[in-house]
């Protein structure tokens, strides 16, 4: 076990492309990170830099206290699953995950006690005799990890592993994984484009976005108090609603106006925005923090919408309305009688109001 | 299939494969009717009485013995068997690691040097072999076996290189990385992992080297003078026709029993062949 240090670290790939930028993490050990963010994002190539799989142009790479960057990846005491699971076709499932501790002259005996135990630990004695293409792609899964527990690696390294499942298992190999991880403490790196499974797999959260961090923080964080309009929109879903308004001064403090839309920027909120006044910004707003007003809704914290799409999902309903020229999705109680062309009063949580600088794209 | 009526599946499906298994047959049950159908019969005229070209109720073996006794025929097949093979083996091992590297390692050049090798295997035989006797008589190589194990490899090793590039670039480079991370050298994951599940296409490039060398002609030809150093399709071509005389049956006979073994090799590895053309199997 160890903790995991990444310094200034950049990737430029031959005609200068360049994919991960200052990256800078500390990771101590036991911990479950997650990297996440769109295609091309560099999350990847950061976790095969971690590896060894890809050079590094510049920076430095901390396993323990160990300067890894020239380090061969059989030198680095990790073990990696990897989103086809690239088990060996041709060797048996036993021999999978003997094949690590073979290649490091492990005697037979603790080989067979590791291989067993793993086994164990994941559920799949019975399938130790098989072949890869005689298992399901959940098995597979399994076997992917159980070839790196069997290691006790110092770092576990997961690119995308649940992306090959289909929607049913990953949620319930999400659940495992957690537990896994409860379980051996190992500490760990995940890189996936999925936002839930970074919400409910991580200690922290690391967002990227063209090789940049984002944001670095513990998934309460990220969906609380975003740092920026990218990761806002990223985290949570469905997405946030965002409006072009400007910051003008009124009644009672700032405001933020758009066609259609006036709401009165509550007391911490104003105070941060005042160097926005008359500047154009973005107002930000989750739609579960939306809600039909009542009679008792201050009009400062409600619009008029006219809704467009009503869909029922059971647990709740969505609205997707249109208020003067923006979209505005709203998260409702599953009953409401609402229905599509008709108009509808939906109230703001006060407290919940996001600001972000039109130009920095910054949160306020 | 094709769909619709019984008429649309006899004119566009039966009526042409029957026909074109019959064009690619026919040569073969000719060589084999010729093989066993007495001088005789062979050369009746056509408008003779009884002519029966497509059938014989005289089988005999006397071409093929004659093929044996009179000529060095099982030399030549030993000649063609002990070229094939070593020209093969040495143009398989050279593919394969030409291949992986071509398609693994990331050296500079190593676009334009996969073509380059490509571009020498479109280079004419008919061409090659005018340079090739040259260095071939400098040293000191002709007529002897090793004149054709030195020569076959200048276009065995472009293909088996191209055919190897394919199949590495459709294994998955996460097998190696996986067992690189799991503590193999390169050339431990490429030995343990990657020639593994590689088996078939190195057996596709086999069967193809070793065909390509036991029905080459042109360099034995022009390589190989003397009768107990030629192979099976100089041997039978230049002892069996002499002048303008033609010698039909032991002709026949030799192109048939020359053509067994790759007809064996074949049919033995169709499946890994197929295997190999189109593709690895996915983790």
């Amino acid at each position: 076990m160890a903790q995991v240090t990444i310094r200034q670290l950049n990737k430029v790939y031959e005609g200068a492309v360049h994919a991960v930028k200052d990256v800078n993490l500390e990771i101590p050990d036991r911990e479950f990170v997650v990297l996440v963010g769109p295609s091309g994002c560099g999350k990847t190539t950061t976790l095969r830099m971690v590896a060894g799989l890809e050079s590094i142009t510049s920076g430095d790479i901390l396993i323990g206290d160990t300067v890894v960057n020239d380090l061969a990846p059989m030198d680095r005491d990790i073990a990696m699953v990897f989103q086809n699971y690239a088990l060996y076709p041709h060797k048996s499932v036993y021999d999978n995950m003997a094949f690590g501790l073979k290649m490091r002259k492990f005697d037979k005996a603790e080989i067979d006690k590791r291989v067993q135990h793993a086994a164990d630990i994941l559920g799949i004695q019975q399938l130790l005799s098989r072949r890869p293409r005689q298992l399901s792609g959940g098995q597979r899964q399994r076997v992917a990890l159980g070839r790196a527990i069997v290691r006790n690696p110092q770092v576990f390294l997961f690119d995308e592993p649940l992306s090959n499942l289909d929607a049913k298992l990953r949620v319930h190999m999400r659940v495992e994984l957690r537990k896994l991880h409860e379980r051996l403490g190992t500490t760990a790196i995940y890189v996936t484009h999925d936002q839930v499974e970074a919400m409910t797999l991580g200690d922290r959260v690391v967002v990227m976005k063209d090789g940049l961090v984002q944001q670095v923080g513990d998934p309460m964080t990220l969906y609380n108090t975003p740092a920026n309009l990218f990761v806002a929109g990223f985290i949570g879903s469905p997405a946030m609603n965002f409006a072009n308004v400007t910051v003008v001064g009124g009644e009672g403090g700032l405001w933020v106006e758009t066609k259609g839309l006036k709401l009165r920027l509550p007391g911490a909120l104003a105070s941060r925005a005042a160097p926005l006044t008359g500047k154009s910004a973005v107002f930000g707003i989750r739609p579960e923090d939306l809600r039909v007003a009542n009679s008792a809704d201050p009009a400062e914290y409600s619009m008029d919408c006219e809704v467009e799409v009503v869909e029922r999902l059971g647990s709740e309903t969505l609205l997707d309305t249109r208020v003067g020229s923006e979209t505005i999705v709203a998260a409702v109680e599953p009953m409401v009688a609402v229905r599509a062309r008709e108009k509808v009063r939906l109230a703001v949580t006060p407290d919940r109001m996001h600001l972000f600088d039109a130009e920095t794209e910054k949160a306020v | 299939m094709v769909e619709g009526g019984l008429w649309r599946r006899w004119v566009f499906f039966y009526i042409p494969l029957t026909l074109f298994v019959f064009v690619l047959l026919f040569p073969f049950y000719w060589m084999i009717i010729t093989t066993f159908r007495p001088d005789g019969e062979l050369y009746k005229p056509w408008n003779a009485v009884a002519y029966q070209p497509f059938w014989t109720n005289n089988p005999t073996f006397e071409h093929i013995l004659y093929l044996f006794e009179e000529t060095m025929f099982s030399k030549w097949m030993f000649n063609t068997l002990l070229i094939a093979a070593v020209s093969t083996v040495i143009s398989l091992i050279c593919g394969v690691f030409a291949g992986y590297a071509l398609a693994r390692l990331n050296f500079p050049w190593a676009g334009g040097l996969g073509t380059t090798i490509f571009v020498t295997y479109l280079v004419p035989q008919t061409l090659l072999f005018i340079p090739l006797a040259d260095i071939i008589r400098n040293f000191g190589l002709g007529d002897t076996p090793w004149a054709l194990i030195l020569t076959y490899p200048t276009f065995l090793i472009p293909f088996c290189t191209w055919l190897m590039m394919g199949y590495f670039k459709s294994i998955p480079k996460e097998l190696e990385e996986c067992a690189r991370i799991d503590g193999a050298s390169r050339f431990q994951a490429m030995y343990h992992i990657i020639l593994p599940v590689a088996v078939p296409g190195i057996m596709s490039a086999g069967i193809f080297a070793f065909t390509l060398s036991w029905n080459e002609f042109i360099y034995a030809l022009v390589f190989l003078s003397s009768p107990e150093q030629k192979t099976v399709p100089v041997g039978v071509t230049s002892e069996l026709i002499r002048g303008d005389v033609f010698f039909w049956g032991p002709l026949m006979a030799g192109a048939l029993l020359g053509s067994i073994p790759v007809a064996i090799v074949y049919s033995f590895f169709v499946e890994h062949y197929v295997a190999g053309l189109t593709g690895s199997v996915k983790g």
